[in-house]
């Protein structure tokens, strides 16, 4: 019986030790078109929610469209085409919010109704 | 990885740059006070000094012609090769072209109709969780973030002008979004008003029936009595649809 | 009068045991039915821009108002004193929040977004009675399982009465505020009027009674307790009281609705219309919901336990119909925009005579798991906790019962 518990540990050990030391798989997130995003990575990382939350209702509530923290200027620059030139959708793992969001497997619903790419047909819009 | 005293760092920086934004945008709209008609700076807020409405003189409007319900599908992308299951009573429409013929003397006439945008809008009174709401400036819009799709304001709408998605989209335009198990109606291109600096661009219908060459639509502020629609409505009669209802409409029509 | 004795249900009987997995089935058909609506979008059902609400509404408020109507015997004997109910307090409560489950289960996982119902939790539009409503039905779980605890739990017995006054006022308004949804609407003829929630509040005393009367005789059968006929027999009357204030309910809608001019449409769409409505209306909520169960009530035939039975599921069936018509009835007769004018044409359908509506299975089967919820909550609670009297004979219950 001793022996047997002996063993156990030994093996909880080392199958922790080859988990803590093994490759831990990274998300491969493609880069945004321009030199820098709107605010520092590891903020952005961390706070992006709470801008997209904040800015919405500003958007919705004052008509507040500014290019700092719009969505839609998210999406125009943090654009990911495929091997076609064609903007991927949120559907494809290599758009730029699914790349880490499938990863982290944290469901967003904002493309239920948002577009995930720049409109092509932009009728009437400023670009 | 970035380390902890880094972030700490940035993070001061910001509530110092938060906190200017924060007290320049406080102050913005009160610099705004001396308004002018026309659409406002991308970056401020919109005010009650403005409200937008239309005036539709039917007797301009063709019957037979949908230039403006065409405008507007095309610009909120309500014709985008989306909503190909619903059956044509599920699809969308903000707005839509009705031909009317008096009972009593035959007198026929064409509309088009679409959200009202009442200054007391009963759809804004019965939604649950507040999604249906009515800006500053008189826009009248779903929320759709916190719409829970429970259709009352469907149920009160005393125009029917709203439509709810039945089912998943793919293909919305970047300003106007739109999705499935959400309430949706005219919005005035709001996208228009709010973004528009220097050019004063009506909504898609307005601009559409005036490229017909009808003209049988104003868009413009009705707080400002120089606006186009605010002559017009002074010089000429005009009376708002189900005007019994006390509801005093943005919309207002002429010929009816 | 002796004291009552609670029993749970003894024993794992085949009865038992198959009701639950019918129940279950049903449960489960409808849970299949809403997970296809959700995932493909209501394009699946029979519902459009033209009629919003549909079946699952129909079944959802219907179960709402009966929910808040079953708690009446229980009010009957704590808040009006009279012994013979005092009994079956605790089937009224639990009844009430079964019924009131299966209602809200229906109304929520027909939401166009029911992954949103945090939100609808957390942001409230108080001008709105739909936000009122949620406050409403919530609170009444609360209060109503705060009764039931303090009518179960022998060192709080001395303030069931507060919970029973408190419970009896609060879903009054519960059920004004429902009738109150349809009532305020300006935008529709068949609504727009102050007699939908005090007609809403008699609706629930009928619906809500028939199905205890049902839940009741059913239950002491199958269960082979004794319940008596004067417990009987005093529902029944009592039913037939409310049948009959429904039907007079309804008499003073549509006598005023025929006097205005102005809504002389929309009556002649429900009331002589070539459409399902009419049909519903006459035959099913007015002769078979009301006539028929009237006639059972009153005559002879109301002594037999098996037409009581049958004249209780008349009401329910009657009211589910009276319900249809309302809520569907009042959305497919078409918004009259303009007054003294004939829409020509239009591209959305205002020129119908009226907007057809035909339901789909998966909403159907939504509707009617509301009921079998509610139905399951019954024997599933009443086999933990004491619920049921072991007797409801005379000689037990019935105050004056000589010997």
């Amino acid at each position: 019986m001793k022996y047997l518990q002996i063993m156990l540990v030994m093996l909880s050990m080392l199958l922790t030790n080859s988990i803590v030391t093994a490759e831990v798989p990274q998300p491969n997130i493609p880069k945004g078109n321009a030199e820098k995003c709107v605010l520092p990575t590891a903020e952005m990382r961390v706070n992006h929610m709470e801008k997209i939350l904040h800015q919405r209702d500003k958007t919705m509530y004052k008509g507040v469209r500014t290019e700092q923290f719009s969505f839609k200027q998210c999406i125009n620059c943090h654009t990911v085409k495929d091997e076609q030139g064609q903007a991927v959708t949120f559907k494809d793992e290599r758009h730029f919010c699914s790349s880490c969001h499938t990863y982290a497997a944290v469901t967003i619903d904002c493309f239920e109704c948002h577009a995930s790419t720049p409109s092509k047909s932009m009728a009437g819009s400023k670009p | 990885m970035t380390d902890t005293t880094s972030i700490k760092m940035s993070r001061r920086k910001f509530l110092g740059v938060g906190a200017v934004t924060a007290a320049g945008a406080g102050i913005a709209p009160g610099v705004s006070l001396i308004s002018i008609a026309e659409a406002k700076p991308v970056d401020q807020a919109i005010s009650s000094d403005q409200r937008w409405g239309m005036l539709i003189d039917t007797n301009k409007c063709a019957k037979g012609c949908s230039a403006c319900v065409d405008a507007c599908n095309t610009e909120n992308g309500l014709n985008n090769g989306d909503e190909l299951n619903s059956r044509p009573e599920q699809k969308a429409q903000w707005i839509r072209k009705v031909d009317l013929k008096d009972k009593a003397t035959g007198h026929e006439v064409s509309l088009p109709l679409m959200c009202q945008h009442c200054e007391n809008p009963p759809c804004v009174d019965v939604c649950p969780t507040g999604a249906s709401f009515k800006r500053e400036d008189g826009v009248v819009l779903v929320d759709k973030h916190i719409c829970i799709g429970c259709r009352y304001c469907m149920m009160a709408c005393p125009y029917k002008a709203r439509s709810f998605i039945h089912e998943e989209l793919t293909h919305q335009m970047e300003y106007a979004p739109r999705g499935k198990g959400t309430v949706e109606s005219c919005t005035l291109c709001v996208h228009r008003i709010d973004e528009d600096i220097n050019e004063k661009r009506d909504p898609a219908c307005v601009e559409a029936c005036n490229g017909e060459g009808h003209k049988a639509m104003y868009f413009g502020d009705l707080k400002d009595a120089n606006s186009e629609v605010s002559q017009q409505l002074k010089n000429h009669s005009s009376k708002a649809i189900r005007a019994d209802l006390n509801l005093n409409p943005g919309v207002r029509y002429r010929g009816i | 009068m002796k004291k009552i004795n609670y029993l749970e249900i003894e024993g794992w009987s085949n009865g038992f045991i198959g009701l639950l997995a019918v129940l279950g089935v049903i449960i489960l058909a409808g849970m299949g039915g809403m997970y296809y609506m959700e995932h493909n979008g209501h394009f699946v059902t029979g519902m459009d821009n033209h009629i919003v609400w549909g079946i699952p509404h129909v079944f959802a408020v219907f179960l709402i108002v009966a929910a808040s109507g079953a708690l009446n015997v229980a009010s009957i004997g704590t808040v009006f004193k009279k012994p013979i109910y005092k009994p079956l307090g605790r089937l009224s409560s639990l009844l009430a929040l079964a019924l009131l489950a299966g209602g809200l289960m229906v109304l929520v996982l027909d939401l166009g977004r029911p992954d949103r119902l945090v939100v609808a939790m957390t942001y409230y539009n108080f001008k709105s009675i739909f936000a009122w409503n949620i406050i409403l039905y919530n609170g009444f779980f609360a209060i109503v399982a705060v009764y039931i605890w303090m009518m179960m739990e022998k060192k709080m017995n001395k303030y069931y009465r507060a919970a029973g006054f408190v419970a009896f006022f609060w879903r009054l308004i519960l059920t004004t505020g429902t009738g109150s949804i349809f009532g305020f609407l300006v935008a529709r003829s068949a609504y727009d009027a102050a007699i939908m929630a005090p007609m809403f509040i008699i609706m629930s005393f009928a619906f809500g009674l028939a199905f205890f009367l049902l839940v009741l005789m059913l239950s002491y059968h199958w269960m082979d307790r004794p319940l008596g006929d004067k417990t009987v027999k005093t529902l029944k009357n009592l039913l037939g009281v409310f049948v009959g204030a429904v039907m007079y309910f309804v008499l003073a809608y549509h006598l005023t609705n025929l006097y205005i001019t102005e809504h002389h449409g929309v009556e002649k769409f429900i009331l002589a219309g070539d459409n399902e409505f009419t049909k519903l209306f006459w035959i099913v909520q007015i002769i078979a919901g009301g006539v028929i169960p009237l006639a059972i009530f009153y005559s002879k035939l109301g002594d037999s336990r098996l037409w009581l039975g049958i004249g209780s599921l008349l009401v329910i069936i009657g009211g589910l119909a009276q319900m249809y018509v309302i809520i569907i009835g009042g959305q497919a007769y078409p918004i009259d925009m303009f007054p003294g004018m004939e829409v020509v044409s239009s591209s959305f359908g205002d020129a119908d005579t009226y907007h057809q509506y035909s339901p789909s299975l998966a909403e159907t089967l939504l509707g009617i798991s509301g009921i079998a919820l509610a139905m399951i909550m019954i024997p599933v609670c009443s086999k933990v906790l004491k619920f049921l009297p072991e007797s409801l004979a005379d000689k037990d219950v019935d105050p004056h019962h000589k010997g």
